[in-house]
């Protein structure tokens, strides 16, 4: 189950864990029902206690981007640890402005 | 150039085996005491590879995938990753920075962050036999006692 937080239209998503492609089918899911539900200004990816992120995490972070483009928000990462930079700044994310 | 250790798996291509195969590979590589960067980046590439058996390799079907690892001299490593899948048909294609077949949640980046984690990355694929990946990094820092 994800650990979100709804305040000021800001939807915050405290991810946890190993990001791979078998944790980011559910996440995707869970992540997508909430902002088509409550239909954020802003989603906000926490990933504080994210332990292991391969490129599956990558292609997450784009969808949701791509998710919330369409329904009209924005996208922001927060707290990425420095063990998964090294992939986020290879897939050329940060030039999206997304990582805070 | 003497092989100091080795060790084989082989599993379900499930995708819950994906953190099962980083547990294998990140004990086995811990007798060399490499560094947190260097334990992250070799996970990183060999869960990249196992993905690619998955996901592009079985198709999600059901198959078996191969993982043998090697400690040679030098404090060098390689693993390789073998699929019995539908192959590469063209694999400069497949390994080109976001190309992918996976669709539009797949970043493509599968095998342009092997290249960039691992010191090198052989791929040897047939079409309708296999895929069989190759990875190599040595590690810079160690404490490994020769047996």
């Amino acid at each position: 189950m994800l650990n979100t937080t709804y305040e000021n239209k800001v939807l915050t998503v405290f991810l946890s864990g190993e990001i791979d492609q078998h944790t980011s089918k559910n996440l995707r899911m869970e992540i997508d029902s909430q902002t088509e539900s409550l239909r954020p200004e802003t989603l906000c990816l926490d990933f504080d206690n994210v332990k292991f992120m391969d490129s599956s995490g990558i292609g997450l972070i784009m969808g949701r981007f791509r998710q919330m483009s369409l329904l009209g928000g924005r996208m922001k990462i927060v707290n990425l640890p420095e063990n998964i930079k090294r992939v986020v700044y290879l897939s050329g994310i940060q030039t999206l402005g997304v990582i805070k | 150039m003497n092989t100091l250790n080795t060790m084989e798996i082989k599993f379900p291509s499930k995708s819950i085996n994906e953190g099962f195969a980083r547990s294998v590979v990140s004990s086995f590589i811990l007798q060399l005491d490499p560094t947190i960067n260097e334990l992250t980046d070799i996970k990183t590439a060999v869960s990249e590879a196992v993905t690619n058996c998955i996901v592009h390799g079985y198709e999600d079907n059901a198959g078996i995938i191969y993982i043998k690892g090697e400690i040679r001299e030098d404090n060098l490593i390689v693993f390789k990753i073998r699929d019995k899948g539908k192959g590469i048909p063209d694999i400069k294609k497949a390994m080109e920075p976001l190309f992918t077949t996976g669709g539009e949640e797949r970043a493509g980046l599968g095998f342009a962050v092997m290249e960039s984690f691992m010191d090198k990355v052989k791929v040897s694929s047939k079409e309708g036999k296999g895929t069989t990946v190759t990875l190599y990094k040595k590690i810079i820092r160690t404490n490994y006692e020769k047996p």
